[in-house]
């Protein structure tokens, strides 16, 4: 699929001279994509309680490119059901036209071409104006932050998260909970806690210290939306020690711990709570399988596994249903949920998940000043040019993406290994061909606090463990067990998996230049983001890349290492290009 | 808070204590008691490790409530708490199938003592989590998976 810039100009010319009409070109007339509506933000009000809801922005404060995944597989139970659903069955399952916004936001199809027509996505000066408006719709609405926040750019690294905090103060952001927001270390968690006290409440039902089990955090905050009392209950990332280094938080302990939410959501109802609802960073397998364990949830707000779906699921449990809700990523949506309460109860509701084209919103002031302000002083390094793509760059998806392959390549190249293991982040955003890639486009990719990259001898026996261990994060059946990460990105090396098996038989086939990997050799491994402690002059993983870069000046991605997939033909989950 | 809890492990789950110590290698348990069930604690299997405790292996389910992570945070130290609104209870004993020598901890429930008990466990791998509890001549058990996992990766 991955055409050189030759090839792809024959077959142009072919194509032309057959008279045939070649989807993602961009010469086409642009007539079959649709209009933008004047009226794309109309959305009138409902009921007297409204949450807004945004999530997983990873700190992309300017407007940016992000391509939904062609390859999202659920399996047992979450076979074809949302959110594993990509490209016509995504479109087929909401009835969303083709060559529409919606479709254009909520899948991959075509990106390229619709990326040109409808501009970027995003941007914290486009959605502080479409907050405006939609609060002036709705009196008393309130803007709820599910996490990944403060971490994902060059910037935010830098400040210590500082210009994310300052532009959720600026946004009015009224209730948030955490995933990446720990990897900054407790005692910087602790400190911004203090400094957003009484603006922005931080809540958690599910961290307890490890020596008393006593709740680090509030668990839940109490609010009156136009005389209706709202609960909002947190639940940050249940796995944050697992998938990220438990050395930076090490007298914190996570887990999901539904047994104690019950209790919360049964206590907050006895006091007088009328709405209930979870912000949740579970990742929405998670969300889906605790809606149906647990009772007295209006709705789970969620994050972490970068879902945009735009209906609501309802799940069905003791205490009659909990409708629950993701809402994408990147700063590229924002979920609207309306209920309507009387005597009471929740008697209606509406929800819509928009899609914030920043053409269509003029960017506020107050708020695009301040984001000039603080990156200001950073500008010349963020904007240093290190090469140009050649190659749509996207990393979402199960498998390795062309960004991800660019990192692969650079680390076989750099570091001088056999094999590369990337982890599966599923945030870092996309670049379109012909753009410059620069210095803070490889911080969109890689700017965590612990970027060290590792060389490692490992033998056939480690590294098939590793991917198995991955893999079972990623496919384990049972929502509970999964950590919500994509499979980690593999360079060097040749795989075949199988995600409707179990763990310790989905890994097969692995092969390194042709040859099977020999059982008792060892090979070279680089990797980075190590959940271990790493020595502090190792080298970051954005220089390695730049460094490649810089020589490539050109960027092509010569091979797509994804495995081979077993057992998943007509799974709506997965669409190969 | 610190006080009562350390009093009440003091009070009344003393055997149970040095049983866990002596699970993680803290103590040589044939210096500590007289009656310890070296056997058990030595057995390579559930069913040895059962048989040599209690003098039998058939169990039925029962319904016990084990709290227990999913996914381990760290393997070396997994809490577990056992609870059971079961009569006349002789003893709660945890175990973790996988592990070289399954029987982690036994605890002497006999004399007036509610059916709970929490503990910190060691476990090598993603293993079954199984609690017994013996009352008069019945085995009664119940298990959880915990998952030991590398880590790293996530979202």
């Amino acid at each position: 699929m991955n055409l050189n810039r030759r090839e792809f100009l024959q077959m142009l010319a072919i194509a032309g001279a057959a008279g045939l009409s070649l989807p993602g070109c961009s010469a086409l007339p642009r007539q079959r994509w649709q209009k933008a509506p004047e009226d794309f933000y109309e959305l009138p009000a409902y009921g007297n309680v409204s949450l807004l809801h945004m999530t997983d922005c990873h700190a992309q404060l300017l407007p940016i490119w992000f391509r939904e995944p062609n390859i999202n597989i659920g399996v047992g139970d979450m076979w074809g059901r949302p959110p594993h659903l990509v490209g016509e069955h995504f479109l087929k399952a909401y009835g969303i036209p083709a060559h529409s916004m919606d479709a254009h936001a909520f899948t991959y199809l075509d990106f390229v071409e619709a990326a040109r027509q409808y501009g970027k996505v995003g941007g914290f000066a486009h959605l502080a104006t479409l907050v405006k408006k939609l609060r002036a719709q709705r009196p008393g609405a309130l803007l709820l932050d599910g996490g990944d926040t403060w971490q994902g750019s060059a910037t935010a690294l830098w400040t210590d998260a500082q210009d994310m905090v300052d532009a959720c103060l600026l946004l009015g952001v009224d209730v948030m909970t955490a995933h990446w927001e720990f990897t900054y270390g407790a005692e910087r968690v602790k400190e911004i806690l203090d400094y957003i006290d009484g603006k922005i409440d931080f809540v958690a039902q599910n961290v307890i210290d490890n020596e008393w089990e006593e709740h680090v955090f509030q668990r839940y905050t109490l609010k009156e939306i136009n005389g209706v009392p709202v609960a909002i209950i947190g639940q940050a990332f249940p796995y944050t020690p697992i998938a990220n280094p438990r050395h930076l938080i090490p007298e914190w302990s996570f887990g999901i711990r539904d047994d104690e939410l019950q209790q919360l959501i049964d206590q907050v109802r006895a006091e007088g709570a009328q709405v209930v609802v979870l912000l949740s960073h579970n990742g929405m397998d998670v969300d889906l399988k605790l809606a149906s364990r647990v009772s007295g949830l209006d709705a789970i707000l969620g994050g972490h596994t970068h879902d945009a779906v735009p209906a609501p699921v309802r799940v069905k449990n003791a205490g009659g249903s909990t409708l629950v809700i993701n809402s994408g990523s990147n700063g590229k949506f924002l979920g609207v949920l309306d209920f309507d309460v009387r005597d009471g109860k929740v008697r209606g509701h509406r929800f819509r998940l928009l899609p914030i084209f920043s053409n269509l919103l003029p960017a506020d002031a107050e708020m695009a000043a301040y984001i000039d302000k603080v990156r200001a002083p950073f500008a010349a390094k963020l904007a240093e040019p290190l090469a140009v793509t050649d190659e749509l760059l996207y990393r979402r998806g199960n498998f390795n993406g062309t960004f991800d392959q660019l990192i692969l390549d650079a680390m076989l190249a750099v570091q001088g290994a056999d094999i590369a293991f990337s982890p599966g982040f599923r945030w870092g955003v996309s670049k379109l061909p012909g753009e410059t890639i620069t210095f803070e486009d490889v911080m969109t990719q890689t700017a965590i606090t612990y970027p060290a990259t590792t060389l490692t001898e490992m033998d056939a026996e480690r590294i098939k463990l590793i991917l198995e261990d991955v893999a079972d994060n990623l496919f384990n059946q049972d929502p509970y067990y999964q950590q919500g990460g994509d499979m980690v990105r593999v360079g060097g090396l040749k795989y075949s998996i199988d995600p409707t098996r179990k763990i310790g038989q989905r890994i097969g086939d692995l092969t390194l230049n042709g040859k099977p990997l020999q059982p008792g050799k060892k090979y070279k491994v680089a990797g980075w983001a190590s959940v271990q402690q790493q020595p502090e002059d190792a080298t970051p993983i954005w220089e390695v890349v730049s460094e490649y870069l810089r020589d490539q000046k050109t960027v092509r991605i010569r091979e797509l290492n994804t495995p081979l997939i077993k057992n998943v033909d007509n799974n709506p989950g997965y669409a190969p290009l | 808070m610190s006080i009562n809890r350390r009093t009440f492990l003091k009070g009344s789950l003393a055997t149970g204590a040095l049983g866990v110590a002596a699970g993680l290698g803290l103590l040589k348990p044939t210096q500590v008691l007289a009656a310890w069930p070296d056997n058990a604690f030595q057995a390579k299997t559930v069913e040895d490790a059962l048989r040599a405790l209690t003098g039998t292996t058939n169990t039925e389910p029962g319904a016990i409530k084990i709290k227990a992570p999913d996914i381990a945070e760290n393997g070396a130290v997994v809490p577990i708490t056992v609870s059971a609104k079961l009569d006349n209870v002789d003893s709660i004993s945890i175990l973790v199938a996988k592990n070289p020598q399954p029987l982690a901890a036994s605890f002497d429930m006999k004399g007036d003592l509610e059916t709970f008990v929490s503990t910190r466990i060691k476990m090598g791998e993603t293993s079954d989590v199984i609690a017994v509890i013996k009352s008069g001549d019945t085995l009664y058990s119940s298990k959880k998976t915990v998952k030991v996992t590398i880590g790293g990766c996530g979202g």
